[in-house]
């Protein structure tokens, strides 16, 4: 492969936001139609991605590296079965936004979309990124793309939701830095030369006590992305005061990149740490689930409500990741993809509400359904695939995470299946108040239903939503090998510590990792089971 | 010879008096001639000391001083005149834009 | 035979599709003639496959047809794959020939509907899902079902979604089903844990193997039968079903008869091997079904509304068919499922005529007499009472008195007795409704009066038919008192049923106790007739004599407003204070005081900066000073 693919497909949009210095801001379609042509461009060449991705080996594929800074600062992205998914969806996602703001956005288009367009690739370059440097630049620079969305195209509480959003997030990301900087030094200190390498400090095994420190630091930057109980709280603002297609990537991608951060970093690098603290994470988590269903139930604003129910949906997808087997893991990186899309669909559908009648308060509105039976179908789809009815992706993901963690802990699961009564509780409350009951405001029945845009943009996401829930197979196997890998990472034993160093390297051979030819013979024992 | 110490002995008094100055004074112009005073106190070790250590480093970071107290003054004074245009006063007091 | 069955379910699944996709723009002629006839090759499938069936060895059951591996990671597999074997082929028949005529039922009743082609999508939906539930070779796609007519369910009852009460009881099924489904995941992860395989095939290998421990076996099969709880609308998840009248009728005929609640029987039945594993878990099945028969039967009694009652009654015959299940007689649980679903459909589809003729009216007390205004309905609804009432010759005889011949022979006297007490409630409160509704004096509104008619020949024709089958289908299953093997359906099902306890009695016991039967069913009718037609001043004078009692009754032992109370309202009050004092203050309270924090302390420190050069001078002066100092010294 000589075509840098996974680097165009990272920067195609940065680039492409680029080419909006010769539009005339005056010409808000044609800026909008080049933005979808570069999403749709994007979409097409991940799917490129996807199909030439072999799910064979965990090792990382399609990978670029060049010497960036020197002093071990390098350009090198690669991606795993776990990123590739969520390059997807990401790619997936952004020609839906472009779409879904086609008519909502009226003011400072041109801006909009380029902070749109460079948003995206922050956001893959985070996924894609192997070395941590990298990954920290991305990380940060994703963060003011996302300010100016909220801060500049938001509802009326934008800047204190923005400013709320940013400063938490980056008060997790610099006590981050700080311990990429200590593993940098430690990694000197130990090795003799320079890296940011995540495999280099993969084979990297650190002094317990000092693990936890570290883990603790990358920890709480990766928990208030996710978001965990309790740094939630910056999200049901965030959502409430974000525009529509904000929103969308807020809940479709960006909290996934928390999780992805668990799994990528957080877990592998610390593992003796982290089970250590795997009891605390799991409860946090498990109160994540219940709490965040129980707020979203007596939420008046269904933008709060819907972000209420993320914390509970990435509640479960955490216990799952902290569960630490195979099935919980793939499980939660399905799950993340099935959070991206219902609540992104969930959103879009609350957006389209809210065009209309400019309001997101529940009371506001009510018999919905007759003037728009269209619409109604589609959010009930949505809405049914965020509860985890069976025929749709969302049940696929939450019985494997389910089963998963009944595996590692019954009572956690017991107590985490509240979520399947909970979720039908919220969910069908607030539809049954919102798209049911009789049509008694004036408003409403001036309400005009779907038009072809908004059929266009919600129709890949259901028809989807039912692809993965009846045939996941293709994006389970694509995964199996890296969590398998992942998984191995995480299990190294504490025994390879030499007492008193702050840490050793241990050679890739004697790690424990199972190697290719092993992951093959178990891809193709799969193979066979078919 | 006079002895460097002498030497030293008035460039601190110098030191001293433009630094009173300045705390003192009141008026911006008066507080500016301090602290050329002060400046040229510096300039006075400088030399002394280049003279008794017999090198030529001294003298060079003199010529810096002056060339750099010459600009400041150019500079300072075109404020302190461009403040006086705007509020009519050369008083430091008045002058308290930065406050907390 | 032919593995061709796997189409059964995925005709409806098509016929779904194409009606969901296309909508409102099919003329509704093309939309009936499309959604019965799915439901209806669907059923000519399944009688191929039924033949098919009986004419391989018992050896070869269960048939299985795998189209593809569904979820696999690790641990967890799940196929698409289908089973047929006996059970699966009674219920195919059963849900879709009831489902059919219910199809057919509906083009009338629906007629003026203006949702119309909505109706006929869940329908088939409805249908699709409960073949997946019963045609599933593995209890992960059976989950699929088992949520899917949970949604239909809600779907349909909701139908009407303008009245907030329709939207009120679809959501309550959902819901409470859900509380049922949670517990159901929970025991299939329990199963797929301790014998790792989803498939049917390998758990009953498994458990009658005695490879899981007694105490996971009862844990197990407590856990499903939460879930079937829930589903079949037994203590303490019942309360969806009453509410679940809101719906059309049809769908509650579908509900009640064909689909849905029936899930639950089928489930136990199906996973018979864990019921008789251990007999903690079949007795506490038996005795849920027992005290539900009963509990349900006794709120039927007040009821003033035709569709409630039968709604009582439903839960109480689905408490029977427990405690066939619970006491080991799974054959005799499904036989009377089977013939239930023939009579309860036809006294839905005829209770909805009945609403069909008076605009929509339910209430008993404005009803009366109409016998003469409904030659077809009236008889057609006779006999589906006389059915369940238990009266000797029709098919609910045959199917109850299996049932409570089982739970004596097994020695579960106090079950027995039970089961006996609710049918005398039965027959009393189905005679009630038939005389209240059908004979005595007209009490109909005059507004009603003037639309007054017989319903369309759409509507009475699979009337009749039902009806039929409520006279025949039991014949079946004759008892053994007429003979050693007539009972060819508890012969079909045998290989399918893990060889429990079976006791037999002698048959001069087997007579006494349809003796037994026959004069409990006949008395229940009888008391019916003295306190409804004879002398209408009893009910009136039994309700003012025990207030108490009659309160209790009417207001159906205040378990709705007790759920309300104990969970609903301290769930969202809860929630609300801790959303209020917890979330907005301590937790955001901590950050945004964190970031006011600051702020003050921002502003506290920039009084330091005087903005008067002098101050900055003499600090600079000071700190060199101090500087100094520290060099020096």
């Amino acid at each position: 492969m000589n075509i840098p693919i996974l680097s165009i497909i990272t920067f195609l949009p940065a680039a492409g936001s680029l080419l909006f210095i010769f539009i005339n801001r005056k010409q808000k379609n044609l800026i909008r139609y080049t933005a979808l042509f570069i999403g749709i461009i994007n979409f097409i060449l991940s799917l490129f991605l996807f199909f030439q991705f072999s799910g064979q080996t965990g090792d990382p594929q399609f990978v670029e590296k060049a010497e960036w800074m020197g002093y071990g600062i390098q350009y090198h992205i690669g991606i795993d079965g776990i990123s590739l998914l969520l390059v997807l969806l990401t790619t997936f996602l952004m020609p839906i936004v472009i779409l879904s703001s086609w008519n909502s956005i009226q003011e400072k288009v041109k801006e909009y979309h380029i902070f749109m367009l460079l948003l995206v690739t922050g956001i893959l370059g985070v996924f894609v990124s192997l070395n941590l440097f990298l990954f920290y630049v991305f990380w940060e620079a994703m963060l003011i793309p996302m300010y100016f969305l909220i801060g500049i195209w938001g509802g009326k509480r934008k800047i204190y939701a923005t400013l709320k959003f940013v400063i938490f997030t980056m008060f997790g990301s610099l006590l981050m830095l700080v311990a990429i900087f200590a593993l940098y030094s430690i990694f000197y200190k130990t090795a003799g030369s320079y890296s940011f390498n995540l495999f280099d400090y993969y084979q990297l095994v650190l002094n317990p006590n000092i693990q936890i420190w570290l883990f603790l630091a990358f920890g709480l930057a990766f928990a208030i992305k996710v978001p965990m109980f309790p740094f939630h709280t910056w999200l049901p603002d965030a959502h409430v005061e974000a525009p529509t297609a904000g929103s969308v990537i807020l809940a479709g991608v960006l909290l996934k990149m928390g999780t992805y951060g668990f799994l990528r970093f957080a877990l592998p690098l610390f593992p003796d740490a982290a089970k250590k603290f795997i009891p605390y994470l799991a409860a946090l988590s498990l109160i994540g689930i219940i709490y965040g269903a129980l707020m979203a139930l007596i939420q008046k604003d269904v933008k709060s409500l819907v972000a209420y129910s993320s914390v509970s949906h990435m509640g479960l997808i955490m216990l799952a990741v902290f569960a630490l087997n195979l099935e919980s893991l793939e499980g939660a990186v399905y799950q993340m993809l099935n959070h991206g899309l219902s609540t992104g669909a969930l959103f879009l559908c609350v957006g389209i509400l809210y065009e209309r009648a400019h309001t997101r308060l529940i009371k506001d509105y009510g018999g919905v359904s007759r003037q728009m039976p269209v619409f109604a179908a589609f959010f009930l789809i949505c809405m049914l695939s965020s509860v985890g009815l069976p025929g749709l992706n969302g049940f696929v993901g939450e019985v494997l995470c389910l089963f998963g963690i009944f595996q590692s802990s019954k009572l956690l699961a017991i107590l985490g299946v509240s979520t399947i009564i909970l979720g039908a509780a919220y969910l069908l409350w607030m539809y049954q108040r919102v798209m049911q009951g009789p049509l008694e405001n004036k408003k409403i029945m001036t309400f005009k239903d779907l038009n072809k845009r908004e059929i266009g943009f919600l129709v890949p996401i259901i028809i989807l939503m039912f692809f993965m829930g009846i045939f996941p197979r293709p994006f389970l196997r694509k995964m199996d090998a890296s969590v398998h890998k992942l998984l191995n990472q995480i299990h190294r034993s504490e025994t390879y510590f030499v007492d008193k160093e702050t840490a050793i390297i241990i050679p890739e051979s004697a790690s424990g990792i199972e190697s290719d030819s092993q992951i093959k013979e178990k891809g193709i024992e799969s193979e066979n089971n078919e | 010879m006079i002895p460097t110490a002498y030497f030293l002995v008035l460039s601190a008094v110098l030191f001293v008096m433009g630094t009173v100055g300045f705390l003192v004074k009141k008026d911006l112009i008066t507080q500016f001639m301090c602290v050329e005073v002060m400046l040229n106190a510096a300039n006075l070790a400088f030399i002394a000391f280049a003279h008794s250590a017999s090198s030529l480093n001294g003298q060079i970071i003199v010529f810096f001083i002056i060339t750099v107290a010459a600009a400041e003054a150019a500079v300072g004074l075109a404020i302190i005149l461009l403040v006086y245009k705007q509020r009519k006063t050369v008083k430091s007091e008045d002058i308290s834009l930065m406050k907390g | 035979m032919s593995d061709i069955f796997w189409l059964i379910p995925l005709i409806p699944a098509l016929s779904t599709l194409i009606l969901a996709v296309f909508g409102d723009r099919l003329p509704k002629k093309y939309i009936s003639f499309q959604a019965c006839g799915a439901v209806f090759v669907s059923f000519l499938i399944s009688l191929y496959s039924f033949i098919g069936l009986l004419n391989i060895s018992p050896e070869q059951y269960p048939v299985v047809k795998n189209l593809f591996t569904w979820i696999h990671s690790g641990n967890f597999q799940a196929n698409l794959s289908f089973q047929f074997d006996p059970l699966t082929a009674v219920m195919t028949l059963v849900v879709t020939a009831v489902g059919f005529l219910i199809h057919v039922y509906s083009i009338g009743y629906m007629a003026e509907d203006r949702s119309y082609s909505r109706f006929f999508t869940l329908m088939n939906l409805f249908t699709f899902s409960m073949l997946i539930l019963v045609m599933a070779s593995n209890i992960v796609l059976m989950f699929v079902g088992w949520e899917g007519v949970g949604f239909c369910s809600y779907m349909l009852i909701g139908f009407w979604f303008e009245k907030h009460s329709a939207a009120n009881a679809g959501k309550k099924a959902f819901i409470v089903n859900r509380i049922g489904d949670a517990g159901f995941l929970i025991g299939i992860m329990f199963i797929i844990v301790s014998i790792g395989s989803t498939e049917f095939a390998n758990i009953n290998h498994a458990v009658a193997g005695g490879s899981l421990s007694p105490g996971l076996v009862t844990l197990i099969a407590l856990l499903l039968f939460v879930g079937a709880t829930g589903k079949s609308a037994q203590i303490p998840l019942y309360v969806w079903l009453p509410d679940a009248m809101e719906g059309p009728t049809p769908v509650s005929a579908l509900i009640h008869a064909a689909t849905m609640v029936t899930a639950g029987v089928y489930m136990v039945a199906r996973l018979n091997v864990f019921y008789t594993m251990s007999e903690a878990a079949g007795f506490i099945v038996a005795l849920i079904g027992a005290i539900t028969a009963v509990y349900a039967a006794t709120m039927a009694l007040t009821q003033n509304d035709i569709k409630r009652v039968l709604a009582y009654s439903t839960i109480s015959q689905i408490g029977y068919m427990f405690i066939g299940c619970g006491v080991g007689a799974f054959a005799a649980g499904i036989f009377h499922l089977y013939t239930h679903a023939f009579f309860k459909s036809l006294l839905f589809l005829a209770a909805g005529s009945v609403m069909h003729a008076l605009s929509g009216e339910l209430d008993m007390r404005k009803m009366g007499g109409l016998k003469k205004y409904m030659p077809y309905t009236y008889p057609t609804f006779l006999i589906g009472a006389i059915a369940i009432a238990g009266v000797p010759f029709l098919s609910g005889f045959f199917s109850k008195d299996a049932i409570l011949t089982a739970a004596f022979a097994n020695g579960q006297y106090v079950i027995w007795a039970l089961g006996l007490s609710g049918a005398v409630l039965t027959a009393f409160y189905m005679f009630r409704l038939i005389f209240l509704t059908f004979h005595g004096k007209e009490r109909i509104q005059p507004e009603a009066k003037k639309h007054l008619h017989e319903s369309p020949s759409v509507m009475t024709v699979p009337l009749s038919i039902l009806a039929f089958f409520s006279v025949v289908a039991g014949y079946a299953g004759l008892p053994v008192v007429l003979g050693k093997n007539v009972n060819w359906f508890q012969n079909f099902l045998s290989p399918l049923m893990h060889p429990g306890h079976e006791a037999h009695l002698n048959l001069t016991t087997e007579w006494l106790l349809i003796g037994v039967s026959i004069v409990v069913a006949l008395g229940g009718i009888w008391i019916a007739y003295l306190f409804y037609l004879r002398n209408p001043q009893i009910p009136h004078r039994i309700a003012a004599r025990f207030p108490f009692l009659y309160k209790l009754l009417v207001h159906k032992y205040y378990v709705d407003e007790a759920y309300d109370t104990v969970f609903v309202k301290p769930a969202i009050k809860g929630s609300e204070f801790v959303y209020q004092k917890f979330d907005l203050n301590v937790i955001d309270g901590a950050v945004n005081k964190t970031a006011a924090g600051s702020g003050w302390l921002g502003k506290t420190l920039s009084y330091l900066q005087t903005g008067l050069i002098k101050d900055y001078a003499l600090v600079f002066l000071l700190g060199t000073i101090i500087l100094l100092g520290l060099l020096i010294f």
